[in-house]
């Protein structure tokens, strides 16, 4: 087993001298479709033997202009697009969306609104987690550490079609609210799930890898990035503190129910640890989101059981998000208002101003950045994107190991394309 | 100038530092109330790197991190007086504190000096920068477009660019199998 980076591959440079000089050199393109790198990536490896001289890295595959459509819709419409960003956890990009919006437009949401989305924005980390850790023993050969967390994202999917009626990609939140109140069986249904299905799911993953004596020597030492390099890199998230960097934008700029006085009473914000490894390698990454897992539990658990009674939207005065439909069908009032959201020339108007809002999502600091004129829609809408981020060190992490290697760095990234290319 | 914003201590070393600048501190969205506010301030090309050194290695502002670049082009902007304004977004970890420092350049040759010597993750967001608003970064050790092909020739963010594109979907070239 290989237990500290030796010094070759620590202190490396843009390239790896070869063994043989003047000898050989191949270069294998892994990509842009190949099994290991699950989405869309391409790498041109120069390779001496097994040995990775250097690697280049080709990504825009998925570019689908996503920055210009938000400049096209509205601050509701948007939400559709972000989810299929980072798809395997939608929920995240949804909340971190309406986090910038509400802080754009100055709203502050109710308690009810805020217990739901952060149930939820902890349900999508555990999902997100799950695929990223199973897919992680996919990669080095170990099929059932894949199959097994899909039962357990699957009863995830079914919760999340139970409040937004969509199962993949649910579009469930809205400037200064929700879509719809939840249903009065979600919360016990939830609880359900994080007390009695999850721990299983995590119990067995841990059995499968935490002790597998491959998977530890395929992924210890494996793609190591130091503290100080992390933060050069601009690495967040469990990435970051896979590396020893003590960043959670929970803890730190704290938001929705991981602040103080959320519910306007004097409530503390929710109890929860955040794990850190100095690890710096692939296998504490793999260890940062089970423990990651377990925190998600802890803050489910929390709130389940006290989510605030009350309204889900604010409903503002200038009126932000549609009526209900009894509303319009009804009263003239609800007419009028349904119709001012859906004529472009009306609508409910943001400050002239830019803002950034963001929230730590599964895979790190997910921002955006709007800049508005003041019109119904963004005149700018950035996205931070931390696939993006965190994948351009990727070179430096998988120079001087062996090719094999490089796909074990890679599954611990759990770097999504369409959120990487946007 | 803001009263809040200049009350910020990194801008007040900052003007203290660098005298003959114009910073022109100001918050990003201009809020009654003044809570929790992000402030930005002007750098102009020339200095960028100066500042920008001073910014990260200095212990009382020590921005160890660049969280973002990102581009905002302000061609119909309300009151903007300059075209493509470049946007960093700096974050300091062992002070939990954000700033944000816009860089403007201008038509026919939109160029800031590029970051990489001071942050290396400043590489592939410059990238980005460049290719979909073409402005370029001197510095730069591998100015490419990253998202889009090599031989594409709009910049794509640009305002002036429409959103269905100016035809280059119907006229990319199209392999058949009899071509093959």
């Amino acid at each position: 087993m290989m237990s500290a980076v030796p010094a070759e591959i620590a202190n490396h440079g843009a390239t790896y001298a070869p063994e043989e000089p003047g000898g050989d050199v191949w270069v294998l393109n892994l990509g842009p479709q190949h099994p290991a790198t699950h989405t869309t990536l391409r790498h041109v490896l120069e390779l001496d033997g097994e040995r990775v001289l250097s690697c280049t890295v080709h990504i825009g595959y998925l570019h689908s202009g996503f920055e210009k459509l938000g400049e096209h819709l509205n601050y509701n419409q948007y939400v559709v697009v972000t989810e299929r960003m980072n798809y395997i956890s939608p929920m995240a990009n949804n909340i971190t969306w309406h986090h910038a919006c509400e802080k754009l437009f100055g709203l502050d949401l109710t308690p009810r609104c805020k217990a739901i989305r952060t149930i939820i924005a902890e349900l999508a980390r555990i999902q997100d987690h799950l695929l990223c850790v199973g897919a992680a023993g996919l990669d080095l050969g170990g099929y059932t550490a894949f199959i097994y967390p899909f039962n357990a994202r699957e009863t995830i999917y079914d919760l999340l079609e139970e409040i937004s009626g969509a199962r993949f990609h649910n579009s469930y939140t809205r400037v200064g609210g929700l879509m719809n109140d939840i249903t009065p069986e979600w919360p016990a249904k939830v609880k359900r799930f994080v007390t009695a299905e999850l721990p299983q799911a995590l119990e067995d993953l841990e059995k499968l890898l935490t002790r597998n004596r491959i998977f530890i020597e395929r992924t210890k030492g494996i793609g190591y990035l130091s503290h100080d390099d992390a933060i050069d890199w601009g690495w967040t998230g469990p990435l970051a503190r896979a590396s020893g960097v003590r960043r959670d934008l929970r803890k730190d700029e704290p938001y929705l129910c991981y602040a103080d006085n959320w519910d306007g009473q004097g409530s503390s914000g929710v109890a929860f640890k955040v794990p850190i490894s100095t690890g710096c390698d692939s296998y504490a990454r793999y260890l940062i989101r089970l423990a990651e897992m377990r925190q998600a539990v802890e803050i489910i658990l929390q709130l389940v059981d006290n989510i605030p009674a009350g309204p889900v939207d604010v409903l503002p005065e200038g009126k932000v998000t549609l009526p209900e439909k009894n509303e319009v069908y009804f009263s003239i009032e609800g007419l009028i208002h349904h119709f001012e959201q859906i004529m472009t020339n009306r609508g409910h108007r943001p400050p002239v101003g830019e803002c950034y809002g963001a929230t730590e999502t599964a895979n790190g600091e997910q921002g955006f950045f709007i800049a508005s004129d003041g019109g119904n829609t963004p005149y700018r809408a950035r996205c931070r994107p931390p696939s993006f981020i965190n994948y351009q060190c990727f070179p430096e992490l998988v120079v001087g190991h062996q090719v094999s290697d490089v796909i074990a760095v890679l599954s611990g990234l759990n770097i999504i394309a369409a959120e990487l290319d946007r | 100038m803001n009263e809040t914003a200049h009350a910020d201590p990194v801008v007040e070393l900052l003007v203290q530092t660098f005298p003959d600048i114009d910073f022109a501190p100001a918050p990003l969205l201009a809020k009654p109330g003044g809570k929790d506010e992000q402030v930005y301030v002007r750098v102009p090309a020339d200095r960028l790197v100066e500042v920008m050194r001073f910014l990260r290695r200095d212990e009382r502002c020590s921005f160890e991190q660049l969280c973002d670049v990102t581009c905002v082009d302000y061609l119909n902007f309300p009151k903007a007086r300059d075209r493509y304004g470049v946007i960093y977004s700096l974050l300091s970890l062992s002070k939990n504190r954000r700033l944000w420092v816009k860089c403007f350049v201008n038509d026919p040759k939109p160029e800031a000096p590029s970051v990489t010597c001071i942050w290396r993750g400043a590489n592939w967001l410059e990238r980005e920068v460049w290719d979909m608003f073409g402005v370029r970064f001197s510095g730069h050790p591998d100015l490419r477009r990253i998202l889009t092909w090599e031989g594409f020739e709009a910049h794509p963010l640009r305002k002036d660019y429409p959103l269905r594109g100016k035809g280059e979907r119907e006229n990319f070239e199209r392999i058949t199998r009899e071509s093959a």
